[in-house]
This record gives structure tokens, sequence and C-alpha cells, in this order.
């Protein structure tokens, strides 16, 4: 028989011990172990992301991060993103330019999209950038254009949500001041 | 997971001199199974397929991790890079192109984020993304035993299908690929259903030099197109030597046929391939000279 060891780890900014196999994947610990529901399995098998966590700042698919690679490690899951039961400008998005139809692979895509947001420091991505930060994440009801949509929006200033659906916001850079 | 978790064990080493006899200790008995970013091992342990119950993480040895740039050009990658980190080297974008254009085309980026260069090698899958570039830039694959240290080159890497020339007790433990010849141009290119995510259906690198004389270098390499990744050697005779021309082009593209061998399989059918294989190896030799677009 295999053992377990103790694997200390901060989700979502609150530290955790848990005594599990070590090669127990990262999604069951999150959801069995600490009952953080919100990360989804959708295909096992790396390709469809809907499990898709940060770990230590990176998205990572947990269906393939064992326990023991998640020891002293910072993980962020789809219930760290707001504050309480505040949305974020990110989920408030998908929510008003209808960026979640079944819901299976939101809590995915809103990680990689935070990722993306995060990275771009206030820069508004292009699509092309949307689509390739979002690109290990697969929506069956395939509803693309409305996730990348809300991406852009959340990533723009208010004004510019407005008209995101209509044509894309202004690619160049604003400064975070005047954005708000 | 189909694998029943509870019944698999982890060897954590303090460092490389202690996972070195970890693995050799292990031989005799049952071979422990290294556990590098793990992208692959948790695709067959989600399966069910994967064999053994014992690993060995490789995850915390610093030494097997870092990019060192050779004054000349030329680099040593440390296996346990990952291809996320590799795209972000300064250096290694300037010096090797077409390897950071496969780093950017290994699964996505939640894979990228984990998978290692050193794992794509030892997973020994035809397939993959960053092998066509080692074996284009004539990498040396640096191997580590209690026994020393073994250097092979790529081209003697690959002995069979899945089948790695490394001995048990062996580790994959660095890379190094050596200066490019100055002038040459890099190209890679991989062909599958979509961009992302998609196991290719052909997947190439290639590394030429149109001199005075001629085309005087020239690596053409493949993956997904044989059991093993390969360099077609009659492809690459038809261009040494020679002056860029659209003859010179039409000769190395016929010669192909002779050097890979891809097989119909549910990705993709032998015959398609072999074309796709023609056009990716037209728009190289296009894109690397003008000369092999005229008569």
């Amino acid at each position: 028989m295999g053992e377990r060891i103790a694997v200390r780890l901060t989700v979502n900014g609150k530290a955790h011990r848990v005594h599990t196999p070590p090669l127990k994947r990262l999604l069951d610990v999150l959801r069995e172990d600490l009952r953080l529901t919100g990360t989804k399995e959708g295909c096992g098998e790396g390709e469809c992301g809907a499990c898709t966590v940060l770990l230590d700042g990176r998205t990572v698919n947990s269906c393939l991060v064992p326990a023991v690679h998640a020891d002293g490690a910072k993980v962020v899951t789809v219930e760290g993103l707001g504050k309480g039961g505040a949305l974020t400008k990110l989920q408030k998005a998908f929510v008003e330019l209808g960026g979640a139809q079944c819901g299976i692979c939101t809590p995915g895509m809103l990680m990689s999209a935070a990722a993306l947001i995060k990275a771009a420091k206030g820069r508004v991505p292009s699509d092309p950038e949307v689509r390739e930060a979002l690109a290990g994440n697969l929506c069956r009801c395939t509803g693309y254009q409305r996730i990348v949509d809300a991406v852009r929006a959340a990533a723009s200033k208010p004004a510019a949500r407005k008209v995101a659906r209509k044509r894309p916001p202004a690619r160049k850079r604003v400064p975070a001041r005047a954005a708000r | 997971m189909r694998t029943a978790v509870s019944t698999l064990s982890i060897e954590r080493p303090r460092d490389l001199k202690q996972a070195l006899r970890m693995l050799a200790d292990s031989v005799a008995k049952a071979r422990l199974i290294p556990l590098a970013g793990g992208t692959d091992l948790f695709v067959y342990l989600n399966a069910g397929t994967q064999q053994g119950s014992r690993f060995l993480d490789l995850g915390g040895l610093r030494e097997l991790r870092g990019v060192r740039m050779g004054r000349r050009g030329g680099v040593t990658l440390g296996a346990l890079e990952n291809f996320r980190d590799l795209q972000r080297h300064a250096g290694l974008r300037k010096t090797f192109p077409s390897l950071i254009a496969a780093a950017r085309q290994v699964g996505a980026e939640q894979i990228q984020n984990r998978a290692t260069l050193g794992g794509n090698i030892a997973n020994a899958s035809p397939a993959g993304d960053s092998l066509p570039v080692l074996f284009a830039h004539d990498a040396r694959v640096h191997a580590l035993s209690v026994r020393g240290e073994r250097v092979v080159p790529f081209a003697e890497l690959y002995t069979g299908y899945r089948q790695l020339a490394l001995a048990p007790d062996e580790l994959i433990a660095a890379i190094e690929l050596p200066p490019t010849p100055p002038r040459c141009i890099q190209f890679f290119r991989k062909v599958g259903t979509r961009a992302a995510q998609s196991i290719s259906k052909v997947v190439f690198a290639g590394v030429l030099r149109v001199g005075r004389g001629g085309v005087d270098h020239a690596r053409l390499a493949w993956g997904s197109v044989a059991a093993t990744p390969v360099r077609s050697a009659s492809a690459e005779a038809a261009l040494l030597g020679a002056s860029p021309s659209r003859e010179v082009a039409g000769r190395a593209r016929a010669a192909l046929g002779s050097d890979i061998t891809p097989i119909d399989d549910v990705r993709s059918q032998g015959s398609y391939r072999l074309e796709v294989a023609g056009n990716v190896l037209a728009q190289f030799l296009r894109a690397t000279h003008p000369g092999f677009t005229r008569d």
C-alpha cells in the first residue's frame, strides 16, 4: 500500500494542512478535502481546462497536479476571486455579457482570464491575445465570442465596457488613473 | 481517476545526488518512475494505464533547472525547465527562435506552465513538439546516474517507438544545444486540428543556410511521421551543395517519401501526412530563400 503525507498549502489566502496520498490530484484535494467544489472536473486529462486554478500565480490544470507539488504553494480557485459574496469586475462582465451558458467551463475560464488580466497590467489584451490565453479552456456551449468580449470588457475602463459588444474597445493603453 | 491513488507512493529526494542513489537502488526491485511536471504521467494515471506504483519526485531538484547561455551562442537547458519559462528567456528568444515557437505550441498555457523539456524527451512520444527542434539543432542529452555522466547525441536517443537509449538508473539532467552556424534560418511548424492542445499530425523543425556555393547546412527534422522523431537524410542530401531553385525544392520534396513512414491513426492518414510534410517543407524552403520558388 502507498503512504499518506502531510501537505501544507494556502488556498484563497487561508492556510490548510491535509493528510493525503502524495499523488492525489490537486483537483480532488480541493473538492474532497477542502470542500471547494467551484473547481470542476471536465476531461480529467488536461485538455479542457475546466479544473484550471492558479498555483503560485500560474494557471495549471489541477487534474494533472499531484498533491505533493502543492506542498508549500499558494493556490487560488474560483472561490478566491471575489471578496465575500461580491463578484469581481471580471465575473460581473461574464454575467452581463453572456459569458456563461451551462457554466461548467466558467470557473476555469475565469481563472485563465484573471491570470491574463493580471499579466496585462492595465492594458486591454487584444482579441487574439485573449483567445491564446484561453486556448486551453474549452466551452462545449461554444460561447467563445461572448467570453472573449467579457474578458476584454473587464480589462478595459468602464466607459469602454458598454461598447464592447458592438466594437472592440480602444487598444491603446489607458493610464490607470484616467481609467477611473 | 481510474488509478487507485492510495496505492501509489513517492520518494522526495533532497538533492540530485540522493535522487540518483534512490533511482539506482530501485532498479533491482521496482524502478522508481521519475515525476517532473506530471502533464503526461497524470494523463496515464487518470486513464489507469500507468505502470508501476512508486515514483521519484524531481520537483525540488534545483540542480536540474536553469538556462545557461554559452559564449558562442550555444545553450544548456536544465531538464526541469518548463515551456513557459523557456518562452520568456530573452537569450533563447534571440538564439533559438524555433525552440520558442515550439514551446508556445505545447498544449496550452496551463500545460506550458508545468510541462518540462526533459519530460517531453522522456515521454518519448513521436509527436513530442519540442523533439524535432532538438533534433534539428544537433542537441546532446546529458544523462546522469550514480555511475557518472553520459552525453547522448539526439540522433542516438530513440531506438524505437517510445524506446530511449537510457539505462534504467539514468536521469535526463540537461539538454545542450550547440551554437547554430551563423546566418542559418530556423523554422518550426506544427500541423494539427487546432493551434492549441491538439497533438500534431505533422510537426517539423528546419535549420538551413544558403552560402555562396549553395546550401551548406541543412537539418530537416520531423515528428508524428515515424515511430520516433526522424531527420530526413535524403531530403537533406538533395539540398546540400545545391543552389536554390524550384527544381531542387521539388527534388527534396520527392526524397521525403523515402525518409518518413507516416501511418494511419486516429488523428490522420499516412497519405495526408506525407502530402502535408511535403507542403511544410516547401513552405520552409520558400521562407528560407526566394531562389527555391524560381526556375
